[in-house]
């Protein structure tokens, strides 16, 4: 290894559920203090490989290690590390937002003395205060999501994963979910590992991307080095579509499409 | 400026010293799970009050009828006694059983893959849930023996029994709410599990010395009654509660198994939810 130091690496990755491979043979180097962006159609393999790295699934083959830490030895340390924000809309909307962002602080041994503050900065960084007394089934989809956002950052995390973080938002939502994450990066130098399948906002904020087809990594490098190396003058959508086959639309299976509807329709 | 960039503490600062969490982790984590549940009791007492209402009608109807009836021989005690722990340990059931329905919304919500990504072990995270039921059970017993004592019931005063009678009420519930995370564990979807949560309540509560002496029953279901928690349940809080004969170490030491086989297999079970 030179002078980069990785946050994630994985080395011949695979997963299969019964006879269906979901991630096939993946090779992904994650650099600390990058934003690196995983793309693809739905049921690619991305929310699987985000999986594997944090924990959840045990790997088929294969190793992931997350800042030098085998994830399949090291599990309680690798989830020190890591703050998480799935797919689905996962605050508790019968918590207020203080409560929801309390529980996580508890659940990473947050010191008492200093729990009561580290929330309430926690909620001040992705600009909930105000709402920091109320249930959050009263938030709106962006405001939830920041909510999430806030979770996931109450441990301090070296490694922030995120996946599908602004799907199904509006326009302005999203822009709120992303000017937050960026703050919190240049503040704290933390890495961020994100899904996604909106290419505009992979190319605007990833320092790199990794484009994920049927379980392999299809492409990667710079949005810049992806697009130029196509043809001059080339969007990434052109570009994931000339790696994926115009499949933007046409692939997931019935729970992808269920989980991502459902989340869809509780953001409103 | 000093607030408007955010306070977040520098990377990495939640790095724990290993021997901090090893000895701290289970009993943190389950007051962090029943923490969580008394916020949702606070904010939403609608459940509080509309699951009293069948323990109430126990009493007010089954237990006066039947105790003018004197249908059911209780030796001394009178039925309306005799029953109030039954009807304790009974809607403690109930909340019980049902409670592997939250854990499948939690997985359907994300919520359950997000609890494993923290440093929080399946068993403790599984332990945890099972005492934030016992402590939902346990503002329904309040609701319960306050109605008990309104109607007559001639309960304990020494706190020492109330302090066992809070200990069973948790050790039950959290059996039984293993129970029924277990078999969310199994059935993976909320139809299945409450279609056999419906299927197995009534015979757990009828199939214990919750309604009748043991002996009243004929052989079949006598040994039923032997291999459900239930009974020991209620056979503890009856001892506890009216003071009749009981046999409190053997019931703690069947509820305190229960609990631990319980906590074991939903814990092994939960893996087959986040996949």
């Amino acid at each position: 290894m030179s002078d980069q130091r990785y946050a994630v690496v994985c080395r011949g990755l695979r997963h299969a559920f019964g006879s269906a491979v979901a991630v096939d043979d993946v090779d992904l180097d994650v650099v600390e203090g990058e934003i690196f962006g995983l793309l693809g159609p739905n049921g690619a393999g991305k929310t699987t490989t985000i999986r594997l790295i944090t924990t959840l699934l045990p790997a088929g083959a294969g190793m992931v290690e997350v800042f030098g830490l085998d994830v399949a030895r090291h599990r309680m340390a690798v989830r020190r590390t890591i703050g998480y924000l799935p797919q689905q809309l996962s605050a508790d909307g019968s918590l207020t937002g203080r409560e929801n962002v309390e529980l996580f602080a508890r659940l990473f041994d947050v010191p008492r003395g200093e729990r009561k503050e580290r929330v309430r900065d926690v909620l001040a960084a992705v600009k909930l205060e105000d709402a920091a007394e109320r249930r959050a089934q009263t938030y709106s989809g962006g405001m939830i999501r920041r909510l999430e956002l806030a979770q996931a950052l109450i441990s301090s995390p070296r490694l922030l994963i995120l996946d599908e973080p602004t799907i199904g938002l509006d326009p302005v939502a999203r822009d709120g979910v992303w000017e937050r994450i960026q703050e919190v990066r240049r503040a704290t130098g933390m890495t961020v590992l994100v899904t996604t399948h909106y290419m505009d906002e992979a190319d605007q904020y990833c320092n790199r991307i990794a484009l994920m087809h049927r379980g392999r990594i299809r492409a990667l490098g710079t949005p810049d080095e992806l697009k130029s190396g196509l043809e001059p003058g080339a969007t990434l959508e052109e570009v994931f579509r000339a790696y994926t086959g115009d499949q933007l639309e046409e692939s997931g299976d019935f729970r992808d499409a269920r989980r991502t509807r459902r989340t869809a329709s509780r953001l409103g | 400026m000093t607030h408007a960039a955010p306070a977040v503490p520098p990377a990495g600062s939640a790095d724990v010293p290993p021997a901090w969490t090893t000895w701290r982790l289970l009993p943190a984590r389950v007051v962090a799970m029943c923490i969580v549940e008394l916020q949702k009791i606070r904010h939403d007492r609608t459940e509080l009050y509309t699951r009293a209402i069948q323990p109430a009608l126990w009493l007010l109807i089954f237990g006066e009828t039947f105790s003018r009836l004197r249908a059911i021989p209780t030796g001394k005690v009178p039925y309306l006694d005799y029953l109030a722990p039954g009807i304790l340990a009974q809607s403690t059931l109930f909340i019980a059983i049902f409670y592997g329905i939250q854990i499948i919304w939690d997985r359907d919500a994300g919520v359950l893959a997000k609890l494993l990504v923290t440093p929080t072990p399946r068993a403790a995270l599984i332990t945890g849930k099972a005492f934030a039921a016992g402590t939902r059970a346990l503002t329904q017993a309040v609701a319960i023996l306050v109605l008990s004592a309104i109607l007559g019931v001639t309960l304990t005063l020494n706190p020492l029994r109330w302090l066992g009678v809070i200990v069973i009420v948790m050790l039950g519930t959290a059996f039984f709410s293993c129970l029924s995370m277990t078999i969310a564990g199994l059935a993976m979807s909320r139809d299945r599990l409450m279609g056999i949560g419906q299927a197995i309540t009534m015979p757990l509560f009828f199939g214990s010395n919750a309604l009748y002496p043991v002996d009243l029953m004929p052989t079949w279901l006598r040994v039923i009654s032997h291999v459900n928690p239930l009974s020991y349940e209620v056979d503890a809080l009856r001892h506890l509660l009216i003071g009749t004969p009981g046999h409190l170490l053997l019931d703690f030491g069947v509820l305190v198994v229960a609990a631990a086989v319980g906590i074991t297999a939903a814990s092994a079970l939960l893996g087959r939810l986040v996949r």
